[in-house]
């Protein structure tokens, strides 16, 4: 069955410069290889057509349960430069939960 | 040797709240306040009101703040590192020694200063011996804004503060010094860890990470069931608890709100991260992937288990340098149709900015509301939506185009599209932007400076 991600993870993004980095945390452990397998770089460049302009790497940190991604070219510039509301992609965290993806259909979440 | 020592965050930026550090040095016992004033550009606002006065260049708010903590760090032994000196360390710790002395705590205290991360004196003789200082991001030569430069500071790590607290220094106040190393260097100094003890180091710089956004990691922020965190009005500042042995709890004072909770810290340690397994500061290099998380009680997250690896051979400039001017406008547009008339007015404006023959580097329109912070993943807005914010910025070399564009907004109310509001704050201001460079310098460059001063 398909799910959004806002019922399997929480998040938290934050900028460096002109890229948005987004830490991705399965809210429990048998949610989390499902992150790894489903959430990969590509997915989430997909995600953010029209948002990050650049390209996303995905870093895995299986001893928190999470996935880091770092979207490049994304903040309109990044920092001063930015005309953005969110110039410093505090809220791209949340776009990600946005994303839905396919889960097991026995799986207990949220 | 101590068994323990609690190191409390009192500011996650230039600008958080006021108060907060007076309850971490009131609300129960610690050992340090670690006080973090120091964004990326901030050094460049600093350099400018030195400029206009050379007593000024610091994080003033440092000065009042401590007339009210002092007498208390003296009375309980409390000792503070800061990075509140900016581009005048010495006129900083200047001001606090007034406050001793107003305080009638002379010959009771000793600063330390930390200086030497200012290179913009530096800049053309380093760059004549073919240090490029390259954008890191960009990859593009410092050459190409050399002119616009308005300050240049070497990133200094923990250890010319961890010698600033051998001589006795109650309060150490930096420059340019990283976060992480404001609390680590405490650490280091209590439990004698040597240079190259790198997993120890490690464990203290993700301590420094842990805590230097404040209450970022103790329920602010946190999206982690954010409807349950208790009394946030109250919410208490994260604590670091070291032991020798390189292991750490965050907790916070008793009977203050917020929570310090596993997936509160897992939130704050993926913050502004890149590679996770390279961390890296001017003290070493932190693996992130090898932080261990269990509750050891309530309010109280042990970390453990925390590799690490030598530092690099450099270390981080920030540079800063003008870059244009910017100005944003908004109006706001209500039921019936206020997406549809939001629209319609960006478009006259638009059409007039292309009228006066105006020319920017960007122009940027958003809808708050509908679409200003997911952008095309909000989807349409609903058709009903009670009113949108139309929001446009502008950016550009030519300050009178910039000037001008301000000029064209509030004209919106009368000669645009109807039921429109929210213009009292008159024309958008026009900013000078102060852009961040970031680059690398091989760390022989840079000889960092302790001084210390009686009052």
């Amino acid at each position: 069955m398909k799910v959004q991600l806002v019922k399997l993870a929480h998040a938290r993004s934050g900028d460096k410069g002109d890229t948005a980095n987004v830490g991705l945390i399965a809210l429990s452990d048998e949610i989390y290889p499902i992150l790894v397998r489903e959430v990969t770089a590509e997915r989430v460049k997909q995600h953010f057509k029209g948002i990050c302009h650049g390209r996303v790497e995905r870093f895995e940190l299986p001893n928190l349960g999470a996935l880091n991604f770092l979207l490049h070219e994304s903040l309109g510039g990044g920092g001063t430069l930015s005309l953005m509301t969110d110039a410093q992609g505090k809220t791209f965290s949340t776009a990600l939960l946005r994303m839905e993806i396919e889960v097991p259909d026995d799986l207990i979440f949220g | 040797m101590k068994q323990k020592i609690r190191i409390a965050a009192g500011q996650g930026f230039w600008g958080d709240l006021p108060d907060a550090p007076v309850r971490q040095v009131e609300g129960g016992p610690i050992d340090y306040l670690m006080l973090d004033y120091l964004a990326e550009v901030t050094m460049s606002i600093m350099q400018k009101q030195k400029a206009r006065d050379p007593n000024a260049g610091y994080a003033r708010d440092f000065v009042p703040l401590m007339l009210r903590i002092l007498s208390t760090c003296v009375e309980r032994g409390i000792k503070v590192t800061a990075n509140a000196g900016g581009v005048n360390v010495r006129g900083c710790a200047n001001a606090v020694i007034d406050v001793a002395r107003e305080l009638g705590l002379s010959g009771k205290v000793r600063i330390g200063i930390v200086t030497g991360d200012d290179i913009m004196p530096r800049l053309d003789d380093l760059l004549s011996r073919g240090i490029e200082l390259r954008n890191m991001d960009t990859g593009e030569p410092l050459s190409t804004v050399r002119d616009r430069i308005q300050s240049a500071n070497a990133y200094l790590g923990a250890w010319p503060i961890v010698e600033a607290l051998k001589t006795g220094a109650q309060i150490v106040i930096t420059g340019r010094a990283t976060d992480t190393g404001l609390t680590l260097a405490p650490i280091i100094h209590e439990f004698g860890w040597a240079e190259n003890d790198w997993n120890r180091l490690a464990a203290g710089t993700i301590a420094g990470h842990i805590i230097e956004c404040g209450a970022q990691a103790s329920g602010g922020n946190c999206q982690f069931e954010w409807r349950s965190i208790p009394n946030l009005a109250d919410v208490g500042f994260p604590i670091v608890e070291a032991s020798p042995d390189g292991t750490f709890v965050i907790t916070k004072h008793e009977r203050t709100g917020g929570w310090v909770v596993i997936p509160g810290i897992k939130e704050q340690l993926v913050y502004e991260m890149g590679d996770p397994r390279e961390y890296i500061t001017p003290d070493c290099v932190a693996d992130f992937t090898t932080i261990q998380l269990e509750y050891e009680g309530r309010d109280r997250v042990r970390v453990f288990g925390i590799e690490g690896r030598p530092a690099t051979e450099f270390l981080k400039v920030s540079i800063s340098y003008s870059a244009g001017f910017k100005a944003v406008g908004t109006l706001v547009y209500s039921w019936p149709d206020a997406y549809d008339k939001a629209q319609a007015a960006d478009r006259v404006l638009r059409a007039r900015l292309d009228r006066l023959g105006l020319k920017f580097d960007q122009v940027l329109t958003e809808f708050v509301g509908a679409s200003a912070t997911h952008g095309p993943l909000a989807g349409p807005p609903r058709s009903d939506v009670p009113e949108v914010q139309l929001r446009v910025g502008v950016r550009g070399e030519d300050r009178n185009a910039v000037e001008r564009f301000t000029k064209e907004i509030a004209p919106l109310i009368l000669t645009g599209p109807p039921a429109v509001t929210g213009f009292a704050g008159g024309r958008p201001k026009v900013e000078e932007i102060v852009a961040y460079w970031p680059a690398l310098i091989p760390k022989e460059e840079i000889t960092p400076s302790v001084e210390v001063l009686d009052a």
